[in-house]
């Protein structure tokens, strides 16, 4: 049994690492180029103040990050053409991506999931399929998907939708598949019919395994469409990131995993807020 | 030939290389209470799941009201031996999810309305907007309780439902159950171990043999007057006869008749014996 440890001495302590983390940081970082190696003076002309760091981009400094991500935030929505648009949007693209996928995801996840927890035979059936597809990184349907759809947008939404079945479908199954035995009889004894008995008894019970599943799935969403959309390009942060690799933004890059993990963790919290409320105990 | 209002006709439920009861008969006269006592692996439970519909017999049926019955119905209520309620419901949800399979047509008011008048029957008016995780388990079961008594069955089944409580919860329920069958005329069948539960509640006490291959080896006439309380039982004549009667078979005769079948035995009219002395009025199961 662990010792209950009060909030703030776990925040104080937080704060605490992560000052000390930046402050080692800001104070060692920076230096990338000492202005040791000799730049030839073509090259420096073409470069222009880069040649002054030894045509190495130094590392940014947090305060170099903290001053851009001021920037960024402070008009996170303007669009500027279509390769130049505010992180925000980036963002909002990928989230729609994720959620068209999720939501498709779950469309068939779920029903699917429920006729194979509640039948033996279709759950043998598709178990094999289920096993093999199940281990295969999403991005290997990329090529498939591009080649199929020829639409890169939809593609990224059908990885996402792959990605997300997975966790959804197994955990529905065997979620419907545990329902207890006694309640199953409860409403036989109650002819409750197939309908009511699914959706008042199976589905209520299985909601919090549902849930897990559907929380499992949203964590691989997101994980998987910065990298998808660092391959389809165009827009979304993934693609932002690619992008300002391409540039050397190396600030901007810091700046995205920050806003990338932030997002995730909202994501997740949101699933267990439903999670909560679909909760029961006995 | 006359039958009576529930009967069990030669049932046999077997499983590979293992029969657990052959060719059971027996009946259960409107508004009688019968119980059903025995040792685990009689198949008390098998019996019980038939009568509910929940499991077939390989032989045999079961008719109730001069229809055979084929499958689970809102005709025979059952209270389980766990509560068997939803988590995820109210008590109160809990009964009017029973009243709403029963009434199909009734709106929501009608049926909380029904459903709060049930559980004020059984005393817990008070706790209808509750979970069952917050009842104690004596409350759980008078849910239960409630939910099977609303339905307004032909028939009451019981599996065990006081074995997983304390005593004192055990006795108080036991009382209710007495009460509220009595006041409604619920024919009832109860499966129980408990020999005072069984010389409390019912009208007849079948006894099994041990099985596998069990059969009912004698029919226990109740006839210690009604209605009967816990105070008073024991003090009644008659009682410690009926009681030393019962826990003889279940100590020593269960096990001794296990698997015979004498020759003059008819399973349709397993022997009646009144430890407790002569009927005083016509047994209701004449």
């Amino acid at each position: 049994m662990q010792r209950q440890v009060p909030f703030w001495q776990s925040a104080l302590l937080a704060a605490l690492l992560l000052a000390v983390c930046l402050g080692a940081w800001e104070v060692s970082g920076g230096n990338g180029g000492t202005g040791a190696t000799v730049v030839d003076p073509e090259y420096a002309a073409l470069v222009g103040q880069a040649a002054q760091s030894g045509g190495q981009t130094p590392f940014p400094k947090p305060s170099q990050i903290g001053a851009r991500l001021w920037e960024l935030l402070r008009d996170p929505f303007y669009i500027r053409g279509t390769n130049d648009q505010g992180i925000g949007v980036q963002i909002a693209y990928s989230l729609l991506r994720v959620a068209l996928g999720f939501g498709l995801a779950a469309l068939v996840a779920i029903p699917l999931g429920f006729l194979i927890g509640m039948s033996p035979l279709l759950s043998g059936a598709l178990n094999p399929f289920i096993q093999i597809l199940r281990p295969v990184s999403p991005l290997a349907w990329m090529p498939l998907a591009l080649f199929t759809i020829k639409d890169s947008t939809i593609s990224a939404i059908f990885v996402i939708f792959i990605c997300s079945l997975w966790p959804m479908l197994l955990n529905t199954a065997f979620g419907v598949s545990s329902v207890r035995r006694e309640w199953l009889n409860v409403a036989r004894t109650l002819e409750a019919g197939t309908w009511k008995t699914a959706f008042r008894v199976i589905l209520p019970a299985a909601a919090p395994t549902i849930l897990t599943g559907m929380r499992i799935s949203i964590g691989i969403a997101w994980l998987v469409i910065v990298a998808a959309e660092m391959l389809v390009g165009g827009t979304g942060i993934g693609y932002w990131v690619w992008n300002q690799w391409n540039n050397l933004s190396l600030a901007d890059i810091v700046i995205a995993i920050l806003l990338i993990g932030l997002v995730g963790l909202l994501l997740d919290r949101l699933l267990g807020a439903v999670a909560r409320l679909v909760a029961w105990q006995e | 030939m006359t039958r009576p209002y529930v009967s069990i006709e030669a049932v046999t439920r077997a499983y590979p290389g293992h029969v657990v009861f052959r060719d059971l008969w027996f009946g259960i006269s409107r508004g009688e209470f019968v119980c059903l006592v025995g040792h685990s692996g009689c198949g008390k439970t098998t019996v019980l799941n038939i009568l509910a519909g929940l499991d077939q017999p390989d032989n045999g049926g079961v008719i109730v009201d001069g229809q055979e019955i084929s499958g689970p119905s809102l005709d025979r209520a059952v209270i389980f031996q766990g509560h068997a309620l939803m988590p995820w419901m109210t008590a109160e949800q809990n009964v009017a999810f029973a009243l709403s399979c029963r009434h199909r047509d009734w709106g929501k008011a009608k049926l909380r309305a029904a459903a709060r008048e049930a559980l004020e029957k059984v005393g817990l008016g008070h706790a209808a907007d509750r979970k069952p995780s917050m009842l104690s388990g004596g409350m759980k079961q008078r849910v239960g309780i409630a939910r099977a008594l609303a339905l307004n069955p032909k028939m009451l089944l019981m599996d065990e439902p006081f074995s997983a409580l304390d005593a004192l919860t055990r006795g108080a329920l036991q009382d209710e159950v007495a009460r509220l069958v009595a006041e409604a005329q619920q024919t009832a069948f109860m499966i129980t171990h408990d020999v005072d539960e069984a010389i409390l509640l019912a009208d007849r006490i079948l006894l099994m043999t041990n099985g596998p291959d069990a059969r009912c080896a004698e029919v226990v006439v109740n006839t210690l007057p009604k209605p009967r309380d816990r105070a008073n039982l024991h003090r009644l004549p008659g009682y410690h006869a009926l009681r030393d009667h019962i826990l003889e078979f279940l100590l020593t005769r269960s096990r001794t008749l296990a698997g015979t079948r004498p020759a003059e035995w008819d399973p349709r009219r397993p022997p009646e014996v009144f430890p407790a002395g002569p009927p005083t009025t016509i047994p209701a199961a004449a």
